[in-house]
């Protein structure tokens, strides 16, 4: 949220606050005391035109002035004043760092126009150099692809599922035996991410889906231009189920948002129980997680119940299916759920 | 290696932000929470930068930290991993603040 003002904001992706469009509430609202100023326009939920200035002193004369011009969609009849004050913390680039305390006073003019204003950036006292305050996230751009991404598909009404997993965890086999089970009775395609080869899409392809390989060289996960690329190449059939074979990582793709519709994870009972606590982003970002190679259980000291405890620790609302792909073990479920929420995709389109 | 695209992504983002110039300074938020290692970004920063007009600019990362409220007694508390628990018990909390990764300012010539 931003600091100035209250407006909402999302960070990392997750809607941290919502401010509800409540006349005079949202200058009130300072939780987050992070953050300095933002972006020159600005948007508020409740969609309002409103310009204020901060002034801020500075104890080695580095003043530091700035407005802001934000749209709001009530009307207001009237003017009204808000003054408050908190607490920021921040560092300036120019040699020296440090906490301080300081009041705004805002003046808000609300009215039916916008408010032109000047935004003048902080400058180091004696010299030519300049502070831009910039506020940009810094994955804004594969955010923003990845939502044209997902514009995209639920135009078509297209359910785009993003698996990922460790290497060696059976995603290639579960896909085969998914196209193989799936492919009667809707179209299924698959864009394959490997750092390097064609030896997985080879064998997705054999299994009866169209596919398009994408190898990442030395990346270590998807981002969402690849998937638009990967999308323009494929041209998936309206109405149709896309899987997303993310690169083998439980790390990094947990940062890249492609668009995708839902986002699975897939463990196996060959790896540790405690995978979830030791990659909780990435457990945290899935909807549902497979437990892959429940037929080997007999063979292995691996504690089923240890490992949803550990899922329910990181994500409670993830939902948890055991799966074993070469026997077909709870396999039905997994269709059931593709189902389910491919439905509930294609109603919202 | 993640902070590899995120590094080339502030770059992109900061030559794109200030067409001309010499970039001194580069200053970014990085949460907690937000899965990114502050010094494997500085790790990769240099040989990002290599050739740009960031290139040689100093790399300032302001720590944010983790901030999260219990779903159940709806106590807010400090959080500085993801899995956390709430001294009520819940082990679930929403994330307020700790997932920022952005770019704040940037100094220029």
């Amino acid at each position: 949220m931003c600091a100035t003002c209250g407006c909402s904001g999302t960070i990392g992706g997750e809607t941290v606050a919502a401010v509800a469009g409540e006349e005079g509430r949202d200058l009130l609202l300072q939780e987050d005391d992070e953050a300095i100023g933002h972006a020159q326009d600005q948007v508020h939920i409740d969609d309002q035109v409103r310009a204020h200035v901060h002034e801020r002193p500075h104890p080695r004369a580095v003043k530091s002035k700035h407005a802001h011009l934000h749209k709001h969609a009530r009307e207001h009849g009237h003017a009204h004043e808000h003054e408050h004050e908190h607490e920021h913390e921040h560092e300036h680039e120019h040699e020296h760092e440090h906490e301080h305390e300081h009041a705004h006073a805002n003046e808000h003019e609300i009215d039916e126009q916008e408010h032109a204003h000047d935004h003048g950036p902080a400058r180091a006292e004696g010299t030519a150099a300049r502070t831009l305050q910039l506020e940009k996230e810094i994955l804004g751009k594969n955010q923003l692809l990845a939502e044209r991404n997902r514009g995209w598909l639920q135009g078509r009404e297209i359910f785009a599922v993003n698996l990922m997993s460790s290497p060696g965890s059976g995603k290639t086999t579960l896909l085969e035996r998914t196209i193989r089970d799936l492919a009667k009775q809707a179209p299924v395609s698959v864009i394959e991410g490997d750092q390097e080869t064609r030896l997985d899409a080879e064998r997705i392809r054999a299994a009866g889906a169209r596919v398009v390989q994408i190898n990442t060289g030395t990346g270590c996960h998807l981002d969402a231009q690849m998937l638009r690329r990967a999308l323009n190449e494929l041209a998936p059939a309206p109405g149709s189920l896309l899987f997303i074979e993310n690169v083998g990582n439980l790390v990094c793709p947990a940062l890249f948002d492609l668009g995708e519709g839902a986002r699975v994870v897939i463990a196996s009972t060959t790896e540790g129980e405690d995978k979830p606590l030791k990659y909780p982003h990435m457990f945290r970002a899935a909807e549902l997680i497979l437990l892959n190679k429940m037929d080997l259980l007999p063979h292995l000291s691996f504690d089923v119940t240890r490992f949803v405890a550990h899922v329910r620790l990181v994500n409670p609302a993830a939902k948890v299916v055991r799966v074993s792909a070469t026997c077909g073990d709870g396999l039905p479920e997994w269709y059931a759920w593709l189902a389910e929420r491919g439905a509930s995709v294609r109603r919202t389109a | 290696m993640h902070e590899l695209s995120i590094c080339q992504s502030i770059v992109d983002s900061v030559c794109e932000a200030v067409p001309e110039g010499e970039v001194l300074v580069v200053t970014l938020e990085i949460g907690k929470l937000s899965g990114v290692v502050p010094d494997a970004v500085r790790f990769c920063f240099d040989a990002c930068t290599r050739g740009t007009r960031v290139e040689g600019a100093r790399l300032d990362v302001v720590d944010v930290p983790g901030r999260g409220r219990c779903g159940s007694c709806e106590r807010e508390l400090d959080v500085n991993e993801l899995v956390a628990q709430c001294p009520c018990g819940n082990p679930f909390l929403e994330i307020l603040r700790g997932r920022e990764l952005r770019i704040r300012s940037v100094e220029v010539n």
